[in-house]
């Protein structure tokens, strides 16, 4: 089935593969350079070597285990709170690396927002607290501004229309679906510039999943996107860019279109066919 | 098969009674001590226990007033002091190591909490003597406060580290996601969903030390008297229910026996309305 989704895309492309190369100039918003992520003597991720560009969407896909979200958490220092866990090499953002001693890793995370696998808003927060918590909680107490902030976040992640009669409801008596898109509204809050999303639709029903993806198009102009996603539809229908990690290693990363339909590595066709994985 | 099905049914039900069983038992002795209590000690309850102080023997024996105000005044003070002194230091301890499993200074912390916890509750009040009660040159209501914080210490740093612990991790992370910084994170949204909890263990360290009698005999001491100022109740010798329970049924006096029983009623009610009280203050806000 997979093979036939590749094929299909491989059919219907209108566009020749090489458009890449005639696309304006673009953007770098962050860069990894020779990343390596370990926990004790495991290697999580390799030399990993990526661009992210802005206002792009980059889907990071590959089998369980391959690293890809060991990958993604280094990019907002996440692997601060596992001592385990040491990284070495550049995360660029803007060309600074915030692995830098003089970088502040709360800073960070205020710029690169993450959402994460299974839907996480605050217990014992309403639906308006858990979409404020990031403001609130840093001393933002003047109502007028958390409400401004709480209606636009919840619009942009598409769920203002079905909470805004529940807002002092517990955020957790939302369904799942509405869960993610609360944390996702959480996440957009603080303004985030890049927005790591880890595998956000993977404990979601497919009409839940839907409207993340829809979401997801978006936001791309407003937030940098980097997705992890084993879903490999997925990737293809959200992503502009694709990378592609296999044991640890990033083993292709380019342009979506090109990497589901003319990859370069043996492997990475392999994998999107569906041969193994 | 049908057999087999009819085994499982037999089988079932004999767990099941054995589950009651076990609970009728466990729940047994609590009654039976709550009404042997009750039925001992009601016909000593009156408006003067509540009012008058003890006094000597002869007061009760001649039937003049006499009451333990003194006793349950110096037993919220002294319990009040430890839940003053144990609670931010036992919270603050379980954060530790809940929070920051990998700092230098947990496993030192872990070792120093279970062997304090093992201690026995007398010596902790001998350690309390030489810390306060020496320096100070008197017995007080602080020392006896402190002999009891250090029962309470251990207690609540272990279940604020369990009650912690239950909370998903990727709480904390979706709290640092959005650019809290990591004390913030356990404040405001580890904490607030673990409260429950924390309050339970709280009342577990606070039930257990407000029953011992041991720390306080060379601490607080003991008084018949309300103090005349009432920081005497802080700095002087202070008379606490387990211990006044204790002094008044060795005592030779039937009149103070049956007191002892109210004392013990008292020392009960005062422990369940504790319990009350922190289970409405912790109530769910989202539940009806």
């Amino acid at each position: 089935m997979l093979q036939t989704f590749a094929e299909q895309l491989k059919t219907n492309s209108q566009i020749p593969n090489n458009v890449t190369t005639t696309k304006i100039e673009k953007k770098i918003r962050m860069e990894t350079k020779d990343l390596t992520v370990r926990y004790g003597s495991v290697t999580g991720v390799k030399d990993v070597r990526l661009k992210i560009y802005d206002h792009q969407v980059t889907a990071l896909i590959g089998p369980s285990g391959c690293g890809k979200s060991t990958y993604l958490r280094a990019l907002n220092r996440m692997h601060d709170l596992t001592r385990s866990a040491v990284v070495t090499g550049e995360v660029l953002l803007d060309g600074k690396n915030i692995y830098d001693q003089d970088v502040n890793p709360v800073v960070i995370r205020r710029r690169v927002g993450m959402v994460f696998q299974k839907p996480t808003p605050f217990p014992t927060m309403s639906v308006f607290d858990n979409v404020v918590a990031g403001l609130k909680l840093v001393g933002i107490r003047d109502k007028a501004v958390l409400n401004e902030v709480c209606e636009k976040a919840l619009r942009q992640a598409a769920l203002f229309d079905e909470v805004k009669d529940r807002l002092n409801a517990a955020g957790a008596s939302l369904s799942g679906g509405q869960q993610q898109r609360l944390s996702i509204a959480r996440a957009l809050a603080v303004d985030p510039e890049v927005l790591l999303m880890d595998e956000p639709t993977s404990s979601l029903d497919p009409q839940s999943t839907s409207r993340i993806e829809e979401l997801i198009h978006s936001l791309k102009d407003k937030v940098t996107i980097v997705i992890v996603t084993h879903n490999m539809q997925q990737a293809a229908r959200v992503s502009d860019r694709t990378a592609f990690f296999y044991v640890g290693n990033l083993v292709e990363a380019g342009d979506t279109k090109t990497i589901f339909t003319n990859p370069s590595e043996k492997r990475t066709e392999d994998y999107i066919t569906g041969r193994f994985g | 098969m049908s057999y087999n099905l009819k085994r499982r049914q037999i089988r079932d039900r004999i767990i099941e009674v054995l589950l009651v069983l076990s609970t009728v038992i466990v729940l047994l002795p609590l009654l039976i001590i709550i009404f042997h209590v009750v039925i001992n000690g009601f016909s000593a309850l009156s408006w003067e226990f509540f009012t008058e102080e003890l006094g000597s023997p002869s007061r009760a024996i001649q039937g003049r007033p006499t009451g333990l105000v003194h006793t349950i005044i110096g037993t919220l003070v002294v319990d009040g002091l430890a839940v003053v002194l144990a609670v931010p230091i036992g919270i603050g301890a379980g954060i530790m190591l809940s929070e920051y499993p990998d700092h230098r200074l947990n496993p030192l912390l872990r070792v120093m909490n279970d062997t304090l916890n093992g201690i026995p509750a007398v010596l902790k009040g001998l350690f309390a003597f030489v810390l306060i009660v020496k320096p100070m040159g008197t017995f007080s209501g602080i020392a006896g406060g402190v002999a009891l914080a250090f029962v309470m210490l251990p207690i609540i740093a272990r279940t604020t580290e369990s009650a912690l612990m239950s909370i998903p991790w990727s709480i904390r992370e979706a709290g640092l996601a959005i650019g809290l910084p990591r004390w913030r994170v356990v404040l405001s949204t580890v904490m607030p969903a673990a409260r429950v909890a924390l309050v339970t263990g709280t009342l577990i360290a606070f039930a257990r030390a407000a029953g011992e009698a041991a720390p306080l005999l060379f601490t607080s001491f003991g008084n018949n008297y309300l103090p005349i100022e009432w920081t005497g109740m802080i700095f002087g010798p202070v008379d606490t229910l387990p211990q006044r329970l204790y002094s008044l049924a060795i005592s030779p006096y039937s009149e103070w026996h049956s007191m002892g029983w109210a004392a013990a009623i008292i020392l009960l009610g005062f422990v369940i309305l504790t319990f009350i009280i922190a289970r409405v203050a912790t109530r769910d806000k989202f539940q009806n």
